[in-house]
């Protein structure tokens, strides 16, 4: 009896969800299956594309396709005098999404973006840990710092929420604006709280996003509606289906036979095919990260930034990007934040290649020998660390320098890598987290990240000045003013070799219009629009 | 029969503990500390560092954790993913399923094609139908999976349109799993249309699957079938004046089969093996696809458990296999 009722029920479920035939369905090949559908919790690129950036909003948002911030559930923020409090002001009757787990009864309001931060790190709040999913960490939480520069979230009234800071901390409004701050429901939480599924919160989100989930099939396809009560107006796409589909040459295939309509990281190999299809376009753009080379600034002779320059001055970079990336291509750097990032500063420019300038600088300084460091780990900004060795090997070989290749496993590698006294020339990169050019700066080279990411174990007083000013500015004019100066000093200096920005691609198809790459690495739907 | 029964039982036992510490210790000599693995290019400060081992338990000896792993395996828990926070056998139950359906009709064709040709290359022993498929079943033994997939795609789903490129079926069929196989789902809907494009999606990806097994099949079809064909029963059968195809068909047949059976039920292992693969490339969201999703995220409480799920079914079917073989043939039981 039970089974038949089961089938009934499945039936009758089937008819109903079934019967979308007529309605705009937009179907994206998404590249791996999210982990769960609680941003707070997951750390992926996939993992966001599928919950932060289609269920859920924030209080502020980046700009589509930009690292700028713009207003999101807050329609206006106030920052005090000294840095330290930012007051919130909610757009008023934003409405969470209803679907048949979940009937909200009330508007989004303080208490909602209270509990959204207070269950990432207060201990006593039941959603912290074990009690709502084993083995809880809430990476980006800790990983951006945030118990740090946190005092407490407070609500003023229903659409007032304040935030109370430690220290002043300019990059935290880009903080807000990353998927770990999406704002959830409490009403939600409650409901589920008390019926004992706590685990639901992961698996079956509530949003305030453009896109309210339907379902998902483990590891196979998750189904969204358009949010009929989006706040910012409901969307032209009725219908979001991402197929997942690991497999690169099989995801460009789908695009290519029509069977879904954008995919993301097509295979360097297919990039002629899908350049020559009449039907796709294949967008490109220069992704939030560098790929670098680390010079131990504290150990004599690359002590002097004459020698910095002058090893920086031997490789011939042009044909070094070229062996690397390939047909990906990739964008030489400049700077150490890519062209997309606000404060770039398109004035500066690197080391042109000139070995006869390097050889003589180089022989005065009597640099005959040097580590060069080289891991097994391929990674969006370098594809491959040991022929960007063996090739910058060669350049040096040519200006009488002898470079010994240096190789670890990635783990062991970055261990040996980031202690002070590490010598030599060290290949690394970094991916940007929150399109601040805080997170590149302060985070690869500031004095107090010597042994922990800054593996040039370098401390400049005026770029540190420069860069820890425009942390405690809250100003973005004025911002950008410190961080181009900033570039000015690093290119001086030279604590690094800049290789390339790798570039990142999607294939989107003719008839879909509003697709925008976004320098953050996300894939956003909302304004997407398809042509039948 | 049951001393038969229990004497294979205590064989499979050292099997089973060695490849609970080959799981254990395989996800222990991959490079990469997990923790380290798992906070990426951030790094984790060594006071966080020490908490998050404590939280995972990698702070307790060696010989303790795998005490802990078997203790916990051997009371059916096999863990909480890492990654996605769920017990591994929920979603080893949900996608298992899959691989069951693939994987089954992977062994359809290797079977429907690899036996017929097998035989006729035995009959017509030197030919050149038999010089040819024999250097195919070789070539088929040695394609290599990921590129054979991708070729298929290629031309049959890319270049002429025939099949889809990958999923299980088309997106705009949409219901709740019943019993998880596909196939069987849509004909309990009553709807023929989803029928027909759940076998579309299986095409291709069983084919890949499969091609390895029907090389083996087809092979080993063909050496049991020639060895039958020499013995005296058969000669005899012939000497009775029987039509040749009596005598293959019936006399020679039933006796070639009992070695094949036994291949076939040895290509489980080959099959979930291959799966990994397969799966890969055609999205197809079974076991496969996940542990190597899980490799690649060092989500090792998954691949330790997956892998000790997948061991323990190989192994289960091979002792049926075993068994079902003592019961066609009752001399191996007395051996």
């Amino acid at each position: 009896m039970k089974k038949k009722l089961t089938f009934a029920a499945a039936l009758l479920a089937a008819s109903v969800l079934g019967g979308v035939a007529n309605a705009k369905t937009l179907v994206y090949c998404s590249e791996a299956s999210p982990a769960n559908f609680d941003p707070g919790t997951t750390t992926g690129g996939n993992d966001f594309d599928a919950s932060s950036r289609t269920v859920y909003s924030r209080l502020v948002e980046f700009k589509h396709g930009g690292t700028e911030i713009e207003p999101g559930l807050a329609d206006k923020w106030d920052i005090s005098d000294d840095g330290l409090v930012y007051t919130f002001h909610l757009h008023p009757g934003v409405k969470f999404q209803t679907t048949d787990y979940f009937k909200p009864t009330r508007d989004l309001n303080a208490d909602d973006v209270v509990f959204s931060f207070d269950r990432q790190f207060n201990k006593e709040n039941p959603w912290n840990g074990e009690k709502y999913l084993p083995n809880l960490t809430w990476d980006y939480y800790t990983g951006m710092d945030m118990p740090k520069y946190v005092a407490k979230w407070e609500k003023v009234d229903d659409l007032t929420v304040k935030l109370t800071l430690t220290e002043p901390n300019a990059p935290m409004l880009a903080n807000l604006g990353m998927d770990f701050a999406s704002i959830v429901s409490k009403e939600y939480a409650e409901q589920l709280e008390k019926s004992g599924k706590m685990a639901d919160f992961s698996t079956k989100p509530i949003g305030t996003g453009p896109f309210q989930f339907v379902d998902y099939q483990l590891d196979s396809v998750i189904r969204y509606a358009a949010h009929p009560d989006y706040f910012k107006g409901k969307e032209k796409i009725d219908d979001l289906v991402f197929a997942i589909t690991p497999d690169a040459t099989a995801r460009i295939q789908k695009v290519l036979a029509g069977e879904c309509d954008i995919a993301p990281y097509p295979n360097p190999a297919d990039i002629g095919t899908i350049k020559a299809n009449q039907d796709v376009t294949l967008m490109d753009q220069a992704g939030l990260n560098i790929g670098y080379m680390s010079y131990n600034t504290t150990i004599p002779p690359l002590d002097k930034p004459e020698v910095r320059h002058a090893l920086n001055q031997a490789i011939d970079r042009e044909a070094l990007i070229k062996s690397l990336f390939q047909d990906a291509g990739a964008t030489p750097a400049d700077n150490l934040i890519p062209p997309t990032m606000w404060s770039w500063d398109k004035s500066v420019k690197f080391d042109s290649y000139d070995p006869e300038a390097a050889k003589k600088v180089l022989a005065d300084a009597g640099l005959k020998e040097i580590q060069l460091w080289a891991s097994d780990r391929v990674r969006p900004y370098n594809p491959n660390f040991q022929r960007a060795a063996e090739l910058i090997q060669a350049d040096w070989a040519k200006v009488g320098v002898k470079a010994e290749i240096v190789s670890y496993e990635w783990t062991k590698y970055r261990e040996e890598g980031k202690k002070k006294e590490r010598p030599g020339a060290f290949q690394i990169g970094w991916t940007g987290d929150n399109g601040d050019p805080d997170n590149f700066f302060a985070t690869l080279f500031a004095c107090s990240a010597i042994g922990v990411s800054n593996y040039s174990s370098w401390c400049d007083k005026d770029f540190e000045d420069l860069i820890q000013k425009a942390k405690k500015t809250s100003d973005q004019g004025e911002r950008t003013k410190l961080y181009e100066q900033a570039q000015v000093v690093f290119q001086k200096q030279a604590p690094a070799f800049l290789m390339a920005h790798s570039q990142v691609y999607a294939v989107v198809r003719k008839n879909v219009s509003g697709f925008m790459m976004d320098p953050l690495g996300i894939h956003r739907f909302d304004g997407v629009d398809k042509a039948e | 029969m049951l001393r038969y029964l229990l004497h294979k039982i205590v064989l499979v036992l050292p099997t089973l503990i060695g490849i609970t510490i080959c799981a254990f210790a395989f996800v222990r000599l991959l490079p990469g500390d997990p923790i380290l693995a798992m906070a990426g290019e951030h790094g984790v400060s060594p006071a966080r560092y020490e908490e998050l081992k404590e939280q995972f338990g990698y702070n307790l000896p060696i010989w303790q954790q795998y005490a802990h792993y078997v203790r916990d395996a051997a009371t059916g828990n096999f863990g909480v993913s890492i990654s996605s926070k769920r017990p591994v056998i929920e979603d080893f139950m949900t996608l298992f399923p899959a691989t069951i359906e693939l994987s089954f009709f992977a062994l359809i064709f290797a079977m429907v094609l690899g036996i017929p040709a097998g035989i006729v290359a035995a009959v017509k022993r030197g030919s050149w139908f038999d010089q040819s498929l024999m250097g195919t079943a070789l070539v088929g033994y040695s394609m290599p999976i990921f590129w054979w997939g991708l070729l298929l795609i290629i031309f049959f789903s890319g270049y002429l349109g025939w099949t889809p490129v990958s999923g299980r079926i088309g997106l705009q069929f949409f219901f709740k799993p019943i019993t998880g196989f596909m196939t069987v789902d849509t004909l309990l809907y009553g709807k023929l249309d989803a029928f027909r494009s759940a076998l579309s999606h299986l095409v291709l990806p069983a084919v890949v699957l499969g091609t390895i097994p029907l090389a083996v099949i087809a092979r080993q079809t063909r050496s049991a079938m020639l060895e039958v064909l020499g013995e005296d029963y058969v000669r005899t059968a012939r000497a009775k004046g029987l039509s040749s195809a009596r005598v293959i068909g019936v006399h020679a047949l039933r006796n070639a089969l009992i070695p094949v059976v036994t291949t076939i039920g040895l290509q489980v292992g080959t099959l979930l093996a291959g799966a990994i693969l397969t799966e890969t490339i055609f999205a197809w969201p079974g076991i496969g696809k996940w542990m190597v999703d899980s490799i690649f995220k060092r989500d090792y409480v998954v691949v330790q458990s997956g892998l000790l799920l997948i061991a323990l079914i190989v192994m289960a079917v091979n002792l049926i296999v075993d068994v079902l073989y003592a019961v066609i043939n009752p001399r191996i039981r007395a051996a």
